[in-house]
């Protein structure tokens, strides 16, 4: 019953969020909103249940493989991408070596400038 | 594993969805192999590899995408009650976040203002059109909310989703090289950019190969970098006048 109980949380949760999104009409989608909401109902009832963790876990350590379907749709746009593919396959190498090298500056700056150290994860 | 007897059965598994679900895992777990056989380098990412041979294999039986996507669909479900499973690492590492909170914030909007200007820059620079160009713009942010924020500034929703994925596998393949240059050690810190830069693919290569302290930085980056660009962007095309 665990993996059923933790399925049930997380579908519960996911579908607060998309309602939440379509209720209000927001632009960020159901599943990020059930997220905070699961999170916001793990802080109140204090640790992870079981079940919940059980499952959760398990999702998230075949997260990448949950990417695959929508990546094979890459093929639908072939013609798209190869219009500009020079352009494309430039921005995005230049862009994002550059996005990841100034987040990890800023952050690595700011954590040491803050004097926190990062280690040890106490409970509250 | 099984191998499917193709030949006889092809008109019946043509049109079931476990050919394609079976397709879907048997690939995986073939680029899981061969990127280990290849001393696990990060150029060449199980994901990328997997959906290189599953486009080959659709190529190769005909099959088209939409037929595809009927069985892997099962598969793609699950990213929802994934996303929100995300909340867990971050309810363990709550401390640290707490501690970290204001570089946490300055940080990711340093990281989306980088994103999205050389992102623009860049591409205007080489000349992509403005369809390209609206559609470069939120790369950088995991995919349902690359679509909506695609949709909201004119750019193709279907064309930044497989914007985003290119983004996503290119974060994984120079992330490593990148901290390596800086000298940057910390699983926290490689786990934030790397979810702030490739969404999802570096949330997940960073709980394959990092651990949980940046799976769960990496996820809380995505999230906010999601949340923050669908508010920041659409300001930005407004004020270049780009819509």
């Amino acid at each position: 019953m665990p993996l059923v109980m933790g399925m049930s949380m997380l579908l519960a949760c996911q579908m607060l969020g998309e309602l939440v999104t379509i209720g209000l009409s927001l632009p960020v989608p159901g599943p990020v909103i059930g997220m905070v909401i699961l999170l916001g109902g793990l802080l109140l009832y204090g640790k992870v249940p079981e079940g919940l963790r059980h499952t959760g876990e398990g999702l998230l350590r075949y997260l990448t493989l949950l990417f695959v379907p929508a990546g094979v749709g890459l093929m639908v746009h072939g013609a798209l991408i190869g219009a500009d593919w020079l352009a494309i396959v430039l921005t995005l190498i230049a862009s994002t070596a550059l996005t990841i090298a100034v987040t990890a500056w800023v952050f690595d700056w700011l954590q040491r400038r803050w004097g926190v150290s990062g280690s040890e994860d106490g409970d509250r | 594993m099984n191998v499917v007897p193709l030949d006889t059965l092809w008109v019946y598994l043509a049109a079931s969805p476990l050919l394609s679900l079976l397709a879907t895992l048997v690939a995986f777990a073939l680029a899981v192999r061969l990127n280990r056989l290849l001393g696990g380098t990060p150029l060449l990412h199980p994901v990328t590899l997997a959906i290189a041979i599953l486009i080959g294999w659709l190529w190769l039986i005909d099959m088209d995408y939409p037929r595809y996507f009927e069985g892997a669909q099962f598969i793609h479900f699950l990213l929802g009650p994934a996303t929100v499973a995300l909340a867990i690492p971050l309810y363990d590492h709550r401390e640290r976040v707490r501690r970290l909170l204001w570089p946490l914030l300055i940080a990711c909007v340093a990281g989306i203002v980088t994103a999205v200007a050389s992102t623009l820059g860049m591409a205007l620079l080489l000349g992509a059109g403005q369809e390209t160009l609206v559609s470069l713009a939120p790369r950088s942010v995991t995919s349902p909310i690359a679509m909506g924020i695609a949709e909201q500034i004119g750019g193709i929703p279907s064309l930044a989703a497989g914007l985003v994925l290119l983004t996503g596998s290119i974060g994984c393949a120079l992330g490593p090289g990148i901290f390596r240059l800086l000298r940057i050690t910390d699983p926290a810190v490689m786990g934030f950019s790397m979810g702030l830069a490739a969404h999802g693919f570096g949330t997940a290569h960073c709980f394959a190969r990092l651990g949980t302290v940046a799976g769960a930085l990496a996820g809380l980056a995505m999230g906010l970098t999601g949340l923050l660009t669908a508010f920041i962007l659409p300001l930005v095309i407004q004020l270049l006048g780009m819509n």
